[in-house]
């Protein structure tokens, strides 16, 4: 069962094609992350799988219906965090929530999704007084105080410390385990790694690849590099497929301790960027 | 129906929480009409009507306009680009409860706008409330008629802002032009033919003189450009400003702004 499934989908802006022939598949109670450069597609394709854009061509389907008539029921079991954070003027945080609560047929206690996002101490705060990390939770509960099956996640962290941005995480995988499914933008592929079960890379208006975060481009077969500090004090890097081999002839030469010894496979980042430079040279 | 009273709701409180819009849309009327009232006292035009009782009609016509039309092409950019029309277009929300707690909320604030203007004018201002029912029906419709032509523009003209701040660089000039040329601020008469025959297309100059019907003396009647006070005209010139309205509202309303990604 899919809850996302793209078939040939293109969108051009006047001249330039934005989207050219993109297949994406996301399976029912997945996370799967969406990665890509600015301009590559990603904003454009999600906003026509969310409903707010037209397509020119390509078969869409979105928990069962097409997206470019979206109909209230379709859009009660869809939750959105858009990118960007919304600013609401002159009200808290609690009317706001229990406003959104309001459109949804079987909507979530208003009061437990604020404590959930963790915004329980400012639930009677205005919006404005509210940091930019703090906007984006309440971005967050909008989305999900409807319940949705399938929640849309642009760039949900900009703005978050690295402590909020793992509290968030718990929060997605949370979500995640009650079975909602996932489609998350990110340009941070530490986040794309912890959380998505598949990743998929977004070039040029196309996918490039699809895969789990362990494997994408690769990255498995990927040689490691062993680093150590030569007796000069300056530092030695060598790609080898035979670590542990070279580690055992560098603690016989150095007689035991091998100084600065690291042992690294490429992340997910390195693999990432490596995907991009090629198909912009393509 | 529940749904559009809630959003009313919010968004009267949205209104009322913010000052800028509560001392420019609802005071700038009522200040106005005490500057107005105080330097021409009781200069008197023609046919027993003070200019400060002249005035008067044309403030509630303003107020009237600056509640909708003003309200509207300055805030709904702002909404606009902050996202808010955007995060309401992802809920479950049918589109036209978005409009219905904007009328809500303008009926509300038009309201006690007019009923502050009215105190204020029959207190110090020598103005006498309608005596007859047809006049008081008339205040009805011609209120009613204005505030919708002009609610239906200003949720039109929101979509020529291209962002947040050229809102009110949109609507205040429009806004103010035709205070000067519609009767508001200066006798309608006293204007230039031209300006006059301008003005009578755009529906503050017959929400000016509806108003004047429900209030002057019948004697003023001669006073007015076609010497009678022309119901019919009235009724016809801003109910088709109302269809007009509705037209381009449903043509051009913009729910994302024009740049994203």
């Amino acid at each position: 069962m899919n809850a996302i499934s793209v078939r040939g989908l293109r969108k051009t802006y006047g001249g330039t094609t934005a989207v050219d022939g993109l297949d994406l598949e996301v399976h029912a109670g997945e996370i799967f992350a969406l990665l890509g450069p600015n301009g590559a597609g990603k904003t454009t394709t999600v906003e026509i799988l969310e409903g707010f854009r037209k397509r020119d061509a390509g078969e869409v389907t979105v928990l069962g219906e097409d997206p470019a008539a979206p109909s209230a029921a379709w859009r009660g079991r869809v939750g959105l965090v858009l990118q960007g954070t919304g600013e609401f003027d002159n009200l808290t945080v609690r009317e706001i929530v229990h406003h959104f609560a309001g459109f949804y047929p079987d909507a979530d206690d208003p009061d437990a999704v604020i404590a959930r996002v963790g915004l329980a101490e400012k639930a009677r705060a205005r919006t404005h007084a509210l940091s930019g990390g703090q906007k984006r939770r309440l971005d967050v509960a909008l989305g999900i105080v409807g319940r949705p099956e399938l929640l849309f996640l642009d760039e949900p962290t900009t703005g978050f410390d690295p402590e909020a941005r793992r509290e968030f995480w718990e929060l997605v995988r949370d979500l995640n385990a009650g079975g909602t499914t996932i489609l998350l933008t990110t340009h941070y592929l530490d986040e794309a790694e912890a959380l998505a079960a598949r990743v998929g890379v977004i070039a040029a208006g196309r996918l490039v690849e699809v895969s789990t975060p362990a494997d994408l481009g690769g990255r498995q077969d990927a040689l490691p590099t062993v680093t150590w500090r030569n007796p000069a004090g300056g530092l030695v890097h060598e790609r080898t497929a035979t670590p542990t081999a070279l580690v055992s002839r560098l603690a016989g030469e150095f007689g035991g301790e091998v100084p600065g010894l690291a042992i690294n496979r490429p992340t997910l980042e390195d693999i990432y960027l490596r995907m991009i430079e090629t198909e912009a040279a393509k | 129906m529940k749904l559009a009273l809630r959003q009313g709701r919010l968004e009267t409180l949205q209104f009322l929480r913010s000052r800028e819009s509560v001392v420019f849309t609802l005071g700038f009327p009522v200040i106005m009409l005490a500057i107005f009232a105080s330097i021409f006292g009781g200069t008197e035009i023609d046919g027993g009507v003070t200019l400060t009782q002249y005035f008067v009609t044309g403030m509630i016509a303003t107020g009237l306009m600056t509640v909708s039309f003003q309200n509207l092409g300055i805030w709904i950019p702002i909404e606009r680009d902050r996202g808010v029309l955007k995060r309401y277009r992802g809920t479950p929300m049918p589109k036209w409860v978005y409009f219905a707690g904007k009328v809500l909320m303008i009926l509300g604030i038009a309201i006690a706008e007019t009923v502050v203007l009215l105190l204020m004018s029959v207190l110090f201002f020598g103005l006498e409330l309608p005596s007859t029912a047809a006049r008081w029906l008339a205040f009805g419709w011609v209120s009613l008629l204005g505030i919708t032509a002009c609610t239906l523009l200003g949720i039109a003209i929101s979509s020529l802002a291209r962002t947040s701040r050229s809102g009110s660089a949109v609507v205040t000039p429009i806004a103010l032009i035709l205070q000067f040329t519609s009767g508001v601020f200066l006798v309608f008469t006293s204007l230039p033919g031209w300006m006059q025959s301008v003005s009578a297309i755009f529906p503050l100059k017959w929400m000016c003189q509806g108003l004047r019907y429900v209030f002057l003396p019948d004697s003023f009647a001669a006073q007015e450009p076609a010497g009678t006070w022309e119901l019919g005209r009235i009724a016809l010139v801003l109910g088709l400003w109302c269809v007009a309205g509705l037209a381009l509202c449903l043509t051009t309303f913009r729910w994302t702004a024009p740049r994203e990604g």
